[in-house]
């Protein structure tokens, strides 16, 4: 595989990235139609355009780059350029129904800040990110002895938008100690589901949660 | 594409302070066709300076208007699927009455004596001119600067009214930094002895306080980039840097001398303190008792555009005002553009403006249709 940096390979929506339309379906299943929608670090704002053509979805959107929110614009979605880790403040609790962190957890200064905000505007939180407990990842770490380079991780450590690395295990971890309920778990490797040992065999997982009683 | 700067005349208009002014009479220019359903019409609204001829060329003048470059077939305000509207302000000195205008008992210019206006002030004139166009809602409320407070001001008197709003490089109220900038500009011309107490028509106007005013207007809407790639060090070739006269010997001396100069022939004295005084006590969340009390009121969609290098009009301002929309769940997008111009990007660095203000306008008519 040919190194990629993350000029060459712009950060768009994890949707199309890793999954290609797969991840639409999965999003699209656990999104209501009609409902107010809240999209942290929306690229370019495919997938939030996607929701609103075909969900009626409301769509708000955070995205740090400029270029991409004059493109979100340009789709007629409301997207406030600001910084994920410190923007929410502002929003009043639970004025989404959802809000998605779909491939931006592991890119945010302070993870854990940034899921407590999400459930605290969302009644509802959709996360998706990439495992870094995939026996690629761990078989790269081990064979190289370099940090791992893989198709889910296909970044020079020094030039990765990625800095905070989580596996299925943290991240099921993390919801326990933090008491959050777990609605719906979806692993995929490729196209494919995965229910036996997600955290060695999923490349992405995909959560659904939100705080016991908010449902 | 040329164009003719029309008239409009009210009976009356009540003011803030108590005053009325009767009759008033409004300056405007329109651009583009209004449609059968009366609803593609767009409000620009200049900034402090300005005046209604934004687009096009004047007959009279030959000039272009001053957001040319974002009003016409095409263009950021398409005038192929838009009706554009732009008129003077209140207090203006370009066909709109002001200071400078007869007072009509007394039959010899206002001056100083002119009642105190407001932003309100001005949006409720403007309010008259869209009544008497026959609009019942507004596509779009947008402008710059100044022009950004007054697009505020209109999506929050006149919620029903507005569809959508986009101030860019504005602020809901005037920081001290920028009240201080005005008052400079204002005591160079109330210590102008030619000012007398602001009864100067008919003599010679107070040129030189005005034209000092206007100098320290254009170091503000510039940034440090733009007047080092503008002017640099570069001197006129005889100067050895020793001259006894305080000649304009750098480009930036005479470049601020000119556009000095140049103001004073366009711009009447006594409308500079008024307006900046409007603009200065202009306070949005001063009326409803809080800025998101006020934005609250508004019914439309906003696009707020802000720019990396404008100091005067500095991001945070923008972002306040997104922020208290927010507050809300408003309908908002927020964009800060890169730009090495300043407080002036929003006049000449127009690409990405256009591209968001196109589509913006565009959703918005799709989603008002």
């Amino acid at each position: 595989m040919s190194p990629k940096t993350a000029e060459q390979q712009p950060q768009r929506a994890f949707v199309q990235q890793v999954l290609g339309r797969r991840d639409y379906a999965i999003i699209s299943e656990l999104v209501e139609p009609g409902s107010k929608v809240l999209d942290l670090g929306c690229g370019d704002g495919e997938l939030l355009a996607w929701l609103a053509e075909n969900k009626r979805v409301i769509a708000r959107g955070v995205e740090i780059s400029p270029a991409c929110v004059q493109r979100c614009v340009a789709q007629g979605l409301s997207v406030y350029q600001g910084d994920i880790d410190a923007g929410l403040a502002d929003y009043p609790d639970h004025c989404f129904d959802f809000v998605i962190l779909s491939q931006t957890l592991q890119q945010a200064h302070r993870p854990l800040g940034v899921l407590r905000e999400m459930l605290r505007v969302g009644r509802r939180g959709i996360v998706a990110f990439p495992n870094f407990g995939h026996w690629t990842v761990r078989l790269s770490l081990l064979w190289s002895g370099r940090a791992p380079r893989t198709e889910l991780f296909p970044y020079d450590w020094y030039d990765s938008p990625n800095i905070h690395f989580l596996t299925v295990e943290d991240f099921e971890a993390l919801a326990a100690g933090e008491g959050y309920l777990i609605e719906r778990r979806i692993f995929l490797s490729g196209n494919r589901g995965i229910r036996y040992r997600p955290n060695l065999r999923a490349q992405v997982a995909v959560y659904l949660v939100c705080h016991p009683g908010q449902s | 594409m040329t164009v003719e700067t029309q008239f409009a005349g009210f009976d009356s208009l009540a003011l803030d302070c108590g005053e009325t002014l009767a009759p008033v009479r409004v300056a405007y220019e329109t651009y583009g066709t209004l449609n059968s359903r009366r609803n593609n019409a767009i409000l620009v609204l200049h900034a402090f300076s300005g005046d209604a001829h934004a687009a096009g060329i004047s007959a009279e003048t030959g000039k272009p208007g001053w957001w040319d470059n974002m009003i016409g077939p095409h263009k950021a305000f398409d005038t192929s699927s838009y009706f554009v509207i732009c008129s003077n302000i209140l207090g203006g000195c370009r066909g709109t009455t002001g200071p400078g205008s007869v007072h009509p008992a007394a039959g010899r210019p206002w001056g100083a004596g002119f009642p105190v206006i407001t932003v309100p002030d001005m949006v409720r004139l403007q309010k008259k001119l869209i009544d008497s166009l026959e609009i019942e809602r507004l596509l779009s409320v947008a402008g710059g600067s100044m022009g950004g407070m007054l697009a505020l001001q209109w999506a929050v008197e006149y919620p029903e009214a507005v569809a959508s709003a986009i101030p860019i490089a504005s602020a809901y109220r005037h920081s001290p930094q920028q009240i201080a900038f005005n008052e400079v500009g204002r005591m160079a011309i109330l210590s102008d002895p030619d000012w007398k107490g602001g009864d100067y028509y008919g003599g010679p106007p107070p040129a030189g306080g005005l034209s000092v005013a206007r100098m320290i207007g254009h170091i503000t809407y510039m940034s440090d980039e733009s007047m080092r790639e503008k002017f640099g060090r570069r001197q006129k070739a005889k100067s050895d840097g020793f001259a006894r006269s305080f000649e304009d010997e750098f480009e930036v001396e005479k470049y601020l001398r000119y556009r000095g100069g140049e103001f004073v022939n366009r711009f009447d004295a006594n409308s500079y303190l008024y307006i900046t005084k409007a603009m200065d006590n202009f306070d949005l969340s001063a009326s409803y008792g809080s800025l998101a009390a006020a934005l609250a009121r508004t019914k439309g969609r906003f696009l707020v555009i802000s720019f990396t290098s404008d100091w005067l009009y500095p991001s945070y301002q923008s972002q306040e005002i997104v922020r208290a929309l927010r507050g809300h769940n408003l309908d908002v997008a927020y964009c800060e553009l890169p730009s090495n111009y300043g407080h002036d990007a929003f006049l000449i660095e127009v690409g990405e403006q256009t591209e968001l203000v196109r589509h913006f306008l565009a959703n918005t008519f799709k989603k008002a249709a």
